[in-house]
């Protein structure tokens, strides 16, 4: 197990590598060079050399892209364009709140999904199964940054009972473990679980009745178990699909939080690709680019590891 | 935006032609009859096939010019005398825009996955059959854009590249390449798998013409459908990125673009400034839900 | 020249019409870090095989033995790591020899699931006219040919010719894979478990019209089977696998009547009997074949022989003439060591 573990991150290597690569490649995607963004078209000729020799500009691409990786590799993403700050604090800082929502969302997401899946599952009405099926449908087709405003529009603007957006009360410097805090964090929580709740729920709810129709269930069921007993067996067969989508989905909800939180103002990764884009501040684009595709990469890893590790049936390593 | 490899299931053709004594009936035949009994499948091409008419044929509609602004009939209601779904906050007609809008989103939202569909059936098919060190050269290559979560890649690359619709497609195409790549490869290395592959290899003829008349055939259908699984994703980043400003610029009708630009007007009218997404809603429904009925039409074990 | 024609013997009837030399087929499994320490299955190990004109050869052995990796090494839908093909005298994929494609025209195969092994989106005459069409007969002469196979074969052409594999049942469908073997007139027909999988009833037709094709069409069979029965009735020589390695090979009459090697009288005496003073009561052999992997040092059947000395695991026993037949065991070589080998 171990040794499989070790080799799946020896295979990340050359992935990682070419991941450098293509975040790397990002900035020079931008039309022009990199440094007429922050330089009025004016400023005299001495200055952009000046500024394009600072941030290494005028060196030949492998050169740049061989001094970018050694820096990054000692955990140094450069300075910000716009505010001259490191950018590893910022993306740090902004990273630690996007964590804190993903947290929220796939809790509830996935904790909804199991229930309702099941529960479709083992739905002896049509009703039920049908009513579960439209729930997980609407939620693999609502645009959730749509279903962002909407939620805005219905509790903070109808009803004034919830906050539309930031992180906490005006006064707030980051996020504390409080009433006014935890308010904050309901719409953006909801609007950012109906994607992974829409999928998981349907993979819940086909693997369990996959399962339930395989023999074994009925062998159990001619011993006289108990319905709840085989319930565990069921459970501990369909587990390792699920584990599985489920990782996948907290991933990419990490990427779709970038437009509910442009929605929300929440000050998390996504907030601040979203305003890096449009200050063109590229250190800070290419920095959060990378953090959260290595963040992606091992929890793809994790998940796998861990599904190795619930199904029997892979033996690898 | 779960990425699910379909099967190949080659016993479960077996019951449908049951008790259809003398006719014989191709694989095709019977997916399109399974297709036209399928009221769900039906309704949903209905809608977007209206939609897809409306929005084309929408100069003819005797509709309100799309991008003419007034000062004075901003915001009105829906329900308005001359504007039926009221208007904008530029005072633009609602419902011109909104057709007119299905033009672009639509657009934007099919054209990167017939793009993907294309490049990425190609290198996947190619990897599934070849195997060896093509397989590894191409597989690799896709994990590397595996490492992105999709939403994530899209912004990034469009970010990078700057506003625009063409910057989106392409951004969108990209984003869309290795998924379909990858979902090629598995059918196309299961059909590889099959004996009739390794007879017609017996057979002496050549690579293309195998992979013409025996794999292909095998192949497309299940890379078309999980294609037409991206539809719906692929509208909804598009729209997406525009909400964001990053695809289509203004003053073009895109119903994206339109809910971001509309978002100022949540506290004046809010059930106008709701409207563009329940487009976006609509649209994405029917194509999952067409995309659940292909499937289930060629699955023949369902 | 018309690819279409059959190709006339060449090499006279006293030259093998296919031999296969010292094949080897090692399958690379898993894998430690980066690859390293890897593990090999011997499928085959340096096989030699020798096909004559116009005879049965059958091929029998335990699952897993490495009967259809020879099938498919045989017709090179597998590359062998070494050894060489010579068809009727020819070497295949060799700078004076034919290529590898000239042999598939003269060699062609069945395998056993009847249906994968048909692509179910044809037609039964779409797949019968592939491989002439591909080999560049016009489309109306395909279809002439689709006729002929199917009548070849006992299915009716009108009827079949438009239907899909899914409508046929298992012995029509393996009837229709025999036609397709049979589409570019071939010398050699390779059967891999061609009949294991029908029922007894379909399987005897079956047989019974292979025999007849055969002799009507002067066809060259290799008969791979696990069913000894089936082999006996159909072969003139069998030969005796075991984990890769040839243990026995002979003319079919000494095979089944008078076996030399302890794994062939245990297969023999394992299989049923319909008479029952022929049936026996000790235990034919003990346990599973050895992993492939690894497999023992020796001879590869000692783990489970009851004779088995100290001289098996130290050498492999080589493949020894005798009067009737050949056979791989220390016990028939005379001067091995074996306790029970006639002395040198």
């Amino acid at each position: 197990m171990l040794l499989y573990a070790l080799r799946r991150f020896v295979y990340l290597i050359p992935v990682a590598f070419g991941v450098s690569l293509l975040v790397f490649g990002l900035v020079h995607l931008a039309p022009g060079d990199p440094i007429s963004a922050i330089v009025p078209p004016d400023a005299p000729k001495e200055v952009v050399d000046k500024l394009k020799e600072y941030y290494g500009f005028d060196q030949p691409l492998p050169v740049q892209y061989l001094r970018w990786l050694g820096v990054t590799l000692t955990g140094d993403l450069g300075t910000s364009i716009g505010t001259g700050r490191s950018v590893a604090t910022e993306v740090a800082t902004a990273f630690g709140n996007t964590i804190i929502l993903a947290i929220a969302a796939t809790t509830l997401a996935f904790s909804l999904a199991v229930v309702l899946g099941t529960a479709a599952a083992y739905a002896k009405s049509r009703l039920v199964d049908r009513l579960v099926t439209l729930i997980s449908l609407v939620g693999v087709s609502v645009p959730h940054f749509w279903l962002a405003i909407v939620l805005v529009i219905i509790f903070a603007v109808e009803l004034g009972a919830l906050p539309p957006m930031g992180i906490g009360p005006e006064n707030s410097t980051g996020w504390r473990l409080d009433r006014a805090h935890l308010a904050h964090m309901v719409l953006p929580t909801i609007a950012l679980s109906v994607i992974p709740l829409g999928v998981v729920t349907r993979t819940v709810r086909s693997t369990i009745k996959e399962t339930l129709s395989m023999e074994f269930v009925t062998a159990l069921q001619a011993k006289g178990m108990s319905d709840i007993r085989i319930l565990r067996h069921v459970l501990k067969n369909a587990a390792p699909t699920c584990l599985a989508v489920m990782g996948l989905q907290a991933g990419n909800l990490i990427g779709g939080s970038i437009l509910i939180e442009t929605v929300f103002a929440w000050p998390g990764t996504g907030f601040l690709l979203n305003s890096a884009i449009f200050r063109r501040d590229l250190p800070i684009l290419q920095g959060t680019t990378l953090v959260l595709a290595f963040f992606f990469m091992m929890l793809n890893l994790t998940v796998d590891v861990i599904q190795t590790m619930v199904d029997p049936r892979i033996k690898r390593g | 935006m779960a990425i699910q490899s379909p099967s190949i299931d080659l016993g479960g053709t077996i019951s449908v032609l049951l008790g259809r004594s003398g006719v014989s009936r191709g694989y095709w035949q019977s997916v399109g009859r399974r297709l036209r009994r399928d009221p769900v499948t039906l309704i949903c091409a209905a809608i977007l096939i209206l939609l897809v008419a409306a929005a084309l044929l929408a100069p003819w509609l005797g509709l309100a010019d799309p991008y003419k602004t007034s000062m004075l009939r901003r915001l009105n209601p829906i329900g308005s005398p001359n504007n039926l779904l009221g208007t904008d906050e530029l005072g633009r007609d609602m419902l011109a825009r909104l057709i007119y809008g299905g033009r672009l989103s639509l657009f934007m939202g099919v054209t990167p996955v017939a793009c993907a569909l294309l490049i990425g059936g190609f290198l996947g098919i190619a990897a599934g059959f070849l195997g060896g060190r093509v397989n590894m050269a191409i597989m690799r290559t896709m994990d590397v854009f595996y490492a992105f979560p999709s939403v994530l890649l899209a912004i990034s690359l469009s970010g990078a590249m700057g506003a625009g619709a063409e910057n989106t497609l392409l951004a969108l195409s990209l984003v869309f390449i290795p998924p379909i790549c990858r979902v090629s490869e598995s059918v196309t290395t299961q059909v590889r798998g099959f004996d009739f592959v390794d007879a017609a290899k017996a057979s002496g003829a050549s690579t293309l013409a195998i992979v013409r008349v025996h794999v292909l055939g095998n192949v497309l259908g299940p890379i078309l459908v999980y294609a037409t699984s991206l539809i719906s994703v692929a509208i909804i980043l598009a729209a997406g990125l525009s909400f964001l400003g990053l695809g289509v610029k203004p003053p073009e009708p895109e119903w994206g673009l339109m809910l971001n630009t509309l978002r100022q007007a949540i506290y004046v009218n809010p059930v106008l400034a709701a409207l563009p997404g329940v487009m976006i809603f609509i649209t994405s429904i029917c194509f999952n839900l067409m995309s659940d009925g292909l499937r289930a039409a060629m699955d023949v074990k369902a | 020249m018309d690819s279409a024609l059959p190709i006339a013997d060449r090499g006279g009837p006293a030259q093998p019409l296919l031999l296969a030399k010292d094949l080897r087929k090692h399958f690379p499994v898993g894998g430690g870090l980066l690859g390293r320490g890897r593990k090999v299955v011997r499928a085959v190990d340096d096989l030699t095989i020798s096909v004559a004109k116009g005879e049965t050869l059958g091929v029998v052995g335990e699952s897993g033995c490495g009967k259809s990796t020879v099938a498919r090494l045989l017709i090179r839908l597998l590359r062998p790591d070494r050894g060489t093909l010579v068809l009727d005298g020819d070497p295949v994929d060799e700078p004076h020899g034919i290529t590898v494609n000239e042999l598939r025209r003269q060699v062609q195969m069945v395998f056993q699931d009847s249906y994968a092994s048909l692509n179910p989106r044809l037609t039964i005459g779409e797949t019968l006219a592939f491989a002439p069409k591909a080999h560049g007969l016009p489309a109306a002469e395909a279809r002439a040919r689709t006729r002929d196979l199917l009548a070849q074969v006992g299915l009716d052409p009108e009827s079949y010719a438009e239907r899909y594999p899914h409508e046929l049942s298992g012995g029509q469908r393996q009837r229709v894979n025999i036609a397709r073997a049979l589409a570019l007139r071939p010398r050699l027909v390779i059967l891999d478990e061609a009949v294991s999988a029908l029922d007894k009833s379909v399987e005897a037709q079956v047989l019974n019209m292979l025999v007849d094709l055969k002799s009507e069409l002067g066809l060259t069979y290799v008969f791979i089977s696990h069913d000894l029965n089936v082999v006996q009735y159909l072969s003139d020589r069998v030969l005796v696998m075991y984990l890769g390695k040839i243990v026995e090979l002979g003319p079919v009459e000494a095979i089944y009547g008078n076996p030399l090697h302890p794994y062939t009288r245990a297969l023999l005496s394992a299989r049923p009997s319909m008479d029952p003073r022929k049936r026996t009561h000790e235990a034919p052999i003990q346990g599973d074949p050895p992993n492939p992997i690894d497999p023992p040092s020796g001879c590869r059947f000692r783990t489970r022989c009851p004779f088995a000395e100290d001289v098996c695991a130290a050498g492999e026993p080589l493949l020894t003439e005798t009067p009737a037949q050949s056979v791989a065991c220390h016990m028939r070589r005379p001067g091995s060591g074996h306790s029970k080998a006639a002395a040198a």
